[in-house]
């Protein structure tokens, strides 16, 4: 079922000790903050916290450069310490960069500066600013060791602390409660996965020691993957899998991103769209090797990620909150991610990660922008012609909105077309549908938020209307470069059959395989036309239909009925949750502590306490008198057994 | 310093003794006098630690005086590896709670401070000996002041706890009285030898039992050791003590005496009694699964903080009995490791809870709310413990936990599996005890008031976290120590382990293959300043052999 070549040039590692200072620089940024930061104030706050990410930036950049100007299959590491060691299992804190991480920390520490430097401007009138970049900062020294980590247990301990970071700042505004509870909720999801995660670690672990080679380094695994026990490859991928949808926000998994938007916007940007929402994608082509040879379990990556793709994209349509619409916009775009990995198109897997995380990241902050210039306004049926008030948000939310909706010569076209072309071509017709379909529904919503947002005439209140101004330049230049790099980041990776060379998928190859198409060109472009068709009979219909105002969603509740009511609700997949697990968890606990502990246990404790009860009797009367003393007595008792005993030693060692 | 362990033992008590000359009222020079003298064990165990020779499983420092020697008992304590990092929890966590003793205890200060110096040198006791009559002469003393700790400076219902944690304890170790008296009197029954009585430990090992009656005698230091643990359902009387108890008692009592029980199976019923303690392990394995799920899910409906946190103890010792009978290596060193760890961030989170007991008088989290706002700094460092107790790498919690589901996941997949469900509640009950307490609004005008945490409830905890740091970044000087006496334990029970391993399908792992390899040896009097040559490996004196310096007790 591959068009993948599996075969992975052999590494050429190159020994360095600069890695660790890439997420060691925000780490310093972070104990920064929390020693100085409130004495120094915000000044000195924002400057420490974005010149740590600039240094992180300057070296990943460094090691990127290394790898680019190298041969194919270079590696440079960074072996710091061992981290554990007992019985076979040992775990080294040690860095590398190749091919695919290299794309991943450019990503991470770029878009970060900018989400950085961004949220000095969003943030200036936060009371807490200290907090906010600490833990800005330590997010982002989680995610680096999270996608430099070589082996399975140091990249865990990003895992973690990526999803600490995440439920820290969903609850930043923690007086709120619903805020605090998102930001649980947000947490406990991923342990889910997490212990998914885990169990999967240890599968492959204890087969691998079975092989004569106990080791968790991503080398190995994907080296001796072809030898495992069939059963071991199978449920060590799907129990990776299963994290992989906690932390990237998938089926069954998902619902913890959409309430995460109660996070600070930029927080929603960096964390929730841009980053480590793609840890699970990240992690599953960082051991592409595991998943080839356990080929049900790719085929569960993709049809979940196909699916997580079409059912948020149905929800996306209904929301009327602008970051929900984004949120579920992020679960769907993430599930084409998914879907690329799952028919082996893992380049165009990563390809469509590095293109998500402009565009996302632009409009996440696009959204933050109107947000602040409307006065915490969030909701899209009171907005309305914000383009008069906010020219630069506008132009590059636009863009931004263009890019994701797949028009031809934006970043998003170049990688959502290369993941449909994967899936037709391996022979996937049901997920390649799924997709197609999809991007015609991203392309609806997404035009019914920029038409609601920036089109007609204001539908607030004009209060709003008349203190609506642009956003600092701090805001709106990130604005402009991310827009940028969302209208020019494709061209990295353009098709041969567009006169390009694919170059983004030939530098990535020595880390997850070349993928051939085997398409004839005329059946690629007639793929392409049937995608750009797609996306823009979405645009237009949502053209038509929002320019008259938001009253257009009546138009589709009509047509949809009840339908319509579940999408705007999510499917009530939370109140499923909720019954289904929570409730009945929280009722059982109660009934074992009143009738196991209580009731069983203590019954029979205290029935043969009763039996002596005249001890009970007796301590109550004495206790009642001078316990000093008695107390004192016996303590003097076992204090002159103790001498007795260890004096005879001292003695008689003496003598 | 050849009788450290001796000196060790007995600092606190003379200390103890001490501090009863100082007159009624002088509270200042007791506070310093006490927190002089738990300084003192606190650097003989550094010193013992610089000393100590990690290459070796046997036992270290040993000092041996006949002590009743018609009956083959002994005065014989000697350290290894297991017992090292026991001790170190020890003596940290003392002087720890004769700080926090000021803000806590009002009435019979004096008292106290003399309590918990007895506590200490009790637990040290019961840590260093190595002859089972002094071992559990020391267990049993060790109730006493933990007894007076609960019932003098308890809560409310002080006297029914001290009496169900008395009861409890002493139920379960007086079966274990009776099989060691029948242990020391087998002893040299196979080799034709009527009536050679000995407790020593290392003349037991390997003492001819038939299989009724190591069974029997495996389930009387079980069933000892296992309300220590405590192990469910012998856990009831836990929550009762914990509430009960004054900050400090809590602190160690989860700190370092429930680590009594796990240390007791590590250190008696495995070696003493192995194809018992490994046809069992199942069961054993089983009931640590239920006390963890168990555990948690019940500390996740408890309204009393004190009590959540000692459910939570419930569901962590599952973990590390869980652990230690994997027997494998990881399960065990995990098991150990997170002995340490609990105690020191359940510890921690028992002090914590204890700063705003201080000042509200009441632990119910519904009386709490909003506490981020009024106190970051506590906020802040109750983030921290609880992130190190839920076991998020990065601190200590996660690599003990980490280790023991490892090892346990090769023992039994199923076992494994649930267990690691208990990773996912546990970080449930934990945050969400977290939100009630330090988010949302101020909704009880009671906490406007509050101050934040003082120099002193600083001191005691700040040590805690960084320890909870060192522990999860650099934890390898913590395994070396431990390294060749988890072995040497294992290698006690190998032969049955690797027969229940074959059975289940599972290729022995390569420490219990290795493990039959290594010699149990014993040598008394035997100090570190003469290394045996050869290391771990070498093949010593054979451990049936009632050992040279045992002539003494004739």
């Amino acid at each position: 079922m591959h068009a993948a070549a599996t075969e992975v040039t052999a590494s050429l590692p190159i020994a360095v000790s600069y890695l660790r200072y890439i997420p060691l620089a925000p780490l310093v940024g972070v104990l920064f903050h929390v020693a100085l930061g409130y004495r120094l104030g915000r000044r000195a706050v924002g400057l420490v916290a974005c010149a740590a990410v600039a240094v992180s930036f300057a070296l990943a950049a460094k090691a990127f450069l290394t790898v680019l100007g190298s041969a194919a299959g270079t590696v440079v590491t960074d072996n710091v310490y061992q981290w554990l060691s007992s019985g076979e299992f040992t775990a080294n804190v040690t860095f590398s960069v190749d091919a695919l991480s290299s794309v991943m920390i450019m990503v991470v520490t770029g878009v970060g500066f900018l989400i950085h430097l961004y949220s000095i401007g969003y943030m200036a009138h936060e009371e807490d600013y200290a907090r906010f970049f600490a833990y800005l900062n330590l997010f982002t020294a989680a995610m680096l060791v999270l996608v430099l980590a070589d082996n399975l247990p140091l990249m865990f301990v990003g895992w973690e602390g990526v999803g600490l970071c995440s439920y820290l700042l969903i609850g930043f505004w923690y007086t709120d409660p619903e805020k605090a509870s998102a930001g649980k909720k947000a947490f406990l999801v991923n342990r889910i996965g997490d212990a998914g995660f885990v169990l999967g670690a240890f599968t492959i672990f204890w087969a691998l020691v079975d092989l004569g080679q106990g080791s968790l380094t991503f080398a190995t695994i994907n080296a001796r993957a072809a030898e495992l026990p069939a059963w071991a490859s199978l449920a060590g991928a799907l129990l990776l899998f299963v994290g992989a949808t906690g932390k990237s926000a998938q089926i069954p998994l998902y619902v913890w991103l959409p309430d995460a938007m109660a996070g600070p916007t930029p927080v929603s940007a960096l964390i929730h769209a841009a980053t480590m929402v793609t840890a699970g994608v990240y992690m599953v082509a960082r051991l592409h090797g595991l998943f080839e040879a356990a080929p049900a379990a790719l085929q569960v990556v993709g049809i979940v990620g196909a699916a997580t793709a079409l059912l948020a994209a149905t929800i996306g349509i209904a929301q009327t909150d602008i970051k929900k619409v984004l949120a579920y916009s992020t679960v769907s775009q993430l599930g084409y991610m998914f879907l690329a990995l799952g028919v082996g198109a893992y380049g165009a897997g990563i390809f469509h990660v590095m293109t998500h995380a402009f565009f996302k990241a632009l409009l996440f902050l696009g959204a933050g922008s109107v947000i602040h210039g409307l006065h915490d306004e969030q909701d899209i049926r009171r907005m309305g012609g914000v383009a008069q008030k906010m020219p630069i948000t506008h132009a590059t939310f636009a863009l931004g909105v263009l890019a994701i909706a797949g028009v031809p010569g934006l970043s998003g076209f170049f990688s959502k077309d290369e993941i449909l072309a994967s899936a037709y071509a391996g022979g996937h017709f049901g997920l390649w549908i799924c997709g197609v379909l999809g991007a015609s529904i991203t392309a609806f919503y997404m035009t019914r938020l920029y038409v609601l947002t920036f089109r007609g005439k204001f539908r607030g209140d004009h209060h709003k209307w008349d203190h609506a101004h642009e956003s600092p330049i701090q805001m709106t230049l990130p604005l402009m470069v991310l827009a940028a790099l969302a209208v020019v980041g494709g061209y990295v990776g353009v098709p041969e059959v567009l006169g390009g060379n694919n170059a983004f998928a030939e530098y990535l190859a020595p880390s997850v395989g070349h993928h051939q198409l085997g398409l004839a060109a005329g059946t690629e472009l007639m793929l392409m036309g049937i995608s750009v068709a797609a996306a823009l009979t979405g645009i237009g219909l949502a053209w038509v239909m929002y320019s008259k105002g938001p009253d257009a969603d009546l138009i589709l509740k009509n047509k949809l009925g009840g339908l319509y009511q579940q999408m705007r609700e999510a499917y009530n997949i939370d109140a499923v949750y909720d019954a289904l697990v929570v409730q009945p968890l929280m009722r059982a606990s109660d009934a074992l502590w009143h009738s196991v502990d209580v009731r069983v246990i203590d019954g029979v404790a205290n029935g043969t306490a009763a039996a002596v009860n005249s001890a009970g009797e007796g301590w109550r009367r004495w206790s009642t008198g001078n316990v000093q003393h008695y107390m004192l007595t016996v303590l003097v008792g076992v204090a002159a057994l103790i001498l007795a005993l260890t004096l005879s030693s001292l003695i008689g060692v003496a003598g | 310093m050849r009788n450290a362990l001796s000196l060790l033992v007995l600092t606190p008590a003379i200390g103890a003794l001490l501090l009863g000359a100082v007159p009624n009222g002088a509270e200042a020079l007791m506070r310093r006098l006490s927190l002089a003298v738990s300084l003192v064990p606190l650097a003989i165990c550094v010193w013992i630690w610089s000393v100590f020779d990690t290459s070796r499983g046997d036992f270290q420092l040993v000092e041996r005086v006949g002590w009743l020697p018609q009956f083959g008992a002994s005065y014989m304590v000697g350290i290894d590896g297991i017992s090292l990092l026991l001790i170190a929890l020890t003596v940290v966590l003392t002087p720890i709670v004769l700080i926090a003793a000021a803000g806590s205890v009002h009435h019979r200060f004096k008292g106290y401070l003399v309590a918990m110096l007895m506590l200490e040198s009790t637990m040290l006791g019961s840590l260093v000996a190595i002859d089972l009559l002094l071992f559990y002469v020391f267990w049993e003393l060790m109730l006493v002041p933990m007894f007076l700790i609960i019932g003098i400076w308890g809560g409310e219902r002080r006297v029914y706890a001290s009496i169900k944690f008395l009861l409890f304890t002493m139920v379960g170790s007086l079966p274990m009285l009776a099989a060691i008296i029948y242990l020391a009197m087998q002893h040299g029954v196979g080799a034709g030898q009527v009536g050679n009585l000995s407790f020593a430990l290392g003349d037991l090992y390997g003492t001819h039992l038939s299989p009724v009656a190591a069974q029997a005698c495996f389930l009387a230091f079980f069933l000892a050791f296992a309300v220590k643990v405590p192990m469910f359902p012998l856990h009831t009387w836990l929550p009762d003590a914990h509430v009960e108890a004054p900050t400090g008692g809590s602190v160690i009592l989860a700190g370092v005496l429930l680590k009594m029980g796990t240390y007791g199976f590590l250190r008696f019923a495995l070696p003493l009694f192995p194809e018992a303690m490994v046809a069992a392990s199942y069961w054993i394995g089983a009931l640590a699964v239920i006390g963890i799920v168990y555990g948690a899910l019940v500390a996740m409906v408890q309204p009393d903080m004190k009590k959540l946190v000692a459910y939570s103890s419930v569901s962590h010792l599952g973990f590390v009995m869980l652990g230690i009978v994997s027997l494998n290596t990881a399960g065990v060193e995990g098991a150990v490791y997170q002995m340490l760890n609990h105690g020191v961030s359940t510890g921690a989170l028992f002090l914590l809870v204890g700063v705003v007991y201080e000042r509200r008088h009441t632990r119910l989290i519904a009386e709490y709310g909003g506490l981020w706002k009024q106190l970051p700094v506590y906020a802040v460092c109750f983030l921290v413990v609880m992130l190190s107790s839920i076991g998020l790498p990065g601190l200590n919690g996660f690599v003990g936990e980490f280790l023991i589901l490892l090892g346990a996941f090769r023992f039994n997949h199923a076992l494994g599996a649930v267990a690691a469900s208990g990773v996912v509640l546990g970080a449930a009950y934990m945050l969400w005890m977290y939100q009630r307490v330090m988010f949302g609004p101020v909704t009880n005008e009671k906490n406007l008031k509050l101050t934040d945490m003082t120099r002193r409830e600083l001191a005691t905890v700040l040590p805690l976290i960084a320890l909870a740091f060192v522990m999860g970044v650099y934890p390898r000087p913590f395994f070396d120590v431990m390294r060749a006496s988890v072995a040497t334990t294992l290698a006690h029970a190998s032969k049955a382990t690797a027969a229940r391993d074959l059975a289940a399908g599972n290729q022995p792992t390569a420490h219990a293959a290795a493990g039959a390899s290594i010699r149990v040896r014993e040598s008394p009097r035997h100090v570190v300043a003469e290394p045996e040559g050869g290391g771990a490996a070498a093949p010593a004196e054979d451990s049936a052999v009632p050992a040279a310096g045992n002539g003494e007790a004739h």
